[in-house]
């Protein structure tokens, strides 16, 4: 079973999300980088630049596959993890932790109703494990 | 639920993530793909072959027989244990599968086919024996299969066989196999490295699994399987060919014995196309720009698209690598659409890593 931290918010397509004094922090999920196995290539959207939630803001890609990953809400990039340019296996060893995507401006507090909790979450994976 | 192999317990046991492959549970990986593929380029690694296709070819005619199946000379294994690539093609000069061929003693040969051609190859193998009277085509469902692979695989597999089987196993050459009482192994495999294939009755199999794993080696999943072979410039059937293309136009002219007159399917329609000149061809790529490089994407050159048919990342390179089928005249760079961009990628010699070293050189550079 992986790990899904009961104090973050998650999108189905497995990225997850931790707000903090109105700030988001966005990564993509343990489970989500165990079906994908060993990155290789993380492509960050650009600081600076606003998205609207359910955007594909990126890409991260393992041996086996490339998976596009979406904006969980609305708002500005404020910062990208550069560290995974040279070192997108941080997303397998620290998913939650140092193998975060990117923080952003939380616009609409509304917009987190729509996020799935972590037990939503774990059920709606409950099929891959 | 699919096929299992004898070693399916095994690869649970060893934390495997299983996937389907051609129908049988195969282990993707047991943990990291590229740590296995590290293993098996700086160590040693094993991997569960069992699903592969073993059928034992014999009887006065099974030289002519095999001779007219294959694009491949079995004439040439003049040593007896000697190993033979080739493929076997329609009569439009497709490639119905890629396979290795051992010449065990006179009027015996094995063939180790795929797993995911098995019934159109059992098939095949039936309809062209007609003619033949002297023939026993038989397919080896009682046997399981392990590869060990990389610098270290023979020194840890030779200590785990009998006495007696260990000073044959020592002088064994390359792609050269030698038959035991209980075994069958031979010097070869799919990934670039030194190593041997073993084959042995089924209720055996999970023995030498467990005396490999105790002897140090890693056990290696599909995954790490096909970054292995990618970075060897091996071919994989079914991706970098099938029935609709040639070898000509999938690097495998290597692999074609014309240079007699000797008579074998397909032969006329591979002469017809060097007649006529072969419009493509099949070149290692190396990405430049970032992203990795996936099977069936575009490549885009001044004379014309061509098609990745194999693409990933390679761990020793720490670059993404394809091979790709391209237009015949098409040298240096070429372009390759990903994601609505089009990114830079070198064409480059095949293989791209041999023996744990990178081959890198581009086309053009004296060797």
């Amino acid at each position: 079973m992986s790990e899904v931290p009961a104090d973050l918010k998650f999108l189905s397509s497995h990225e997850w999300v931790l707000v903090e004094d109105g700030v988001a922090t966005v990564g993509v999920s343990d489970h989500a980088q165990e079906l994908l196995g060993d990155l290789v290539y993380v492509e960050l959207p650009e600081a600076g630049s606003v998205v609207s939630a359910g955007d594909s803001v990126g890409v991260i890609e393992s041996v086996k596959a490339a998976s596009d990953t979406y904006a969980p809400i609305s708002g500005e990039i404020i910062e990208v993890n550069a560290d995974l340019e040279d070192s997108p296996e941080r997303i397998n060893v620290d998913p939650y932790g140092d193998g975060w995507m990117y923080k952003m401006s939380l616009e609409d507090v509304e917009e987190l109703e729509n996020l799935l909790d972590a037990e939503a979450y774990t059920d709606s994976i409950a099929d891959d494990e | 639920m699919g096929n299992k192999t004898p070693l399916y317990q095994c690869h649970l046991d060893a934390g495997a993530r299983i996937v389907d492959f051609a129908g049988w549970d195969m282990p993707i990986n047991y943990g990291s793909q590229i740590t296995e593929h590290e293993a098996v380029r700086g160590d040693a690694g094993m991997f569960d072959v069992s699903h592969m296709t073993v059928v034992d070819v014999s009887g006065a005619q099974a030289k002519a027989y095999l001779q007219n199946l294959l694009a491949n000379d079995v004439a040439r294994l003049g040593v007896q244990g000697k190993a033979l690539y080739s493929c076997m093609l329609n009569q439009q000069g497709g490639v119905i599968d890629d396979l290795i061929v051992y010449f065990l003693r006179d009027n015996f040969y094995r063939v180790v086919i795929n797993s995911a051609t098995r019934e159109k190859d059992l098939a095949w193998l039936a309809s062209q024996a007609e003619g033949f009277a002297d023939l026993n085509i038989r397919f080896r469902d009682d046997v399981a299969m392990i590869a060990v692979q990389g610098p270290h695989a023979i020194d840890k597999a030779i200590p785990l066989f009998a006495e007696h089987q260990q000073q044959a196993l020592r002088q064994l050459a390359r792609f050269q196999g030698v038959e035991f009482d209980d075994c069958f192994v031979a010097r070869t495999g799919y990934t670039g490295e030194d190593g041997f294939e073993i084959l042995m009755l089924k209720e055996q199999i999970a023995g030498m699994w467990d005396r490999l794993l105790a002897a140090g080696v890693a056990p290696c999943g599909l995954g790490a399987r096909d970054t292995l072979r990618l970075e060897a410039g091996m071919n994989l059937y079914g991706s970098d060919m099938d029935e609709t293309t040639s070898p000509l136009e999938s690097g495998l002219s290597w692999t074609i014995a014309m240079s007699d007159a000797r008579a074998f399917i397909g032969r006329e329609a591979l002469e017809a196309q060097q007649a006529a000149g072969v419009a493509q061809r099949f070149v290692g790529l190396v990405l430049l720009d970032k992203g990795v490089l996936r099977n069936h994407l575009k490549v885009v050159t001044e004379q014309g698209d061509g098609e990745i048919t194999s693409g990933s990342y390679s761990p020793t390179l720490q670059k993404s690598i394809a091979m790709a089928r391209i237009p015949v005249g098409v040298s240096g760079q070429v372009e390759v659409e990903m994601r609505n961009k089009l990114l830079k990628a070198e064409i480059v010699k095949l293989p791209f890593v041999r023996e744990g070293k990178s081959m890198l050189i581009n086309e053009g550079e004296n060797v």
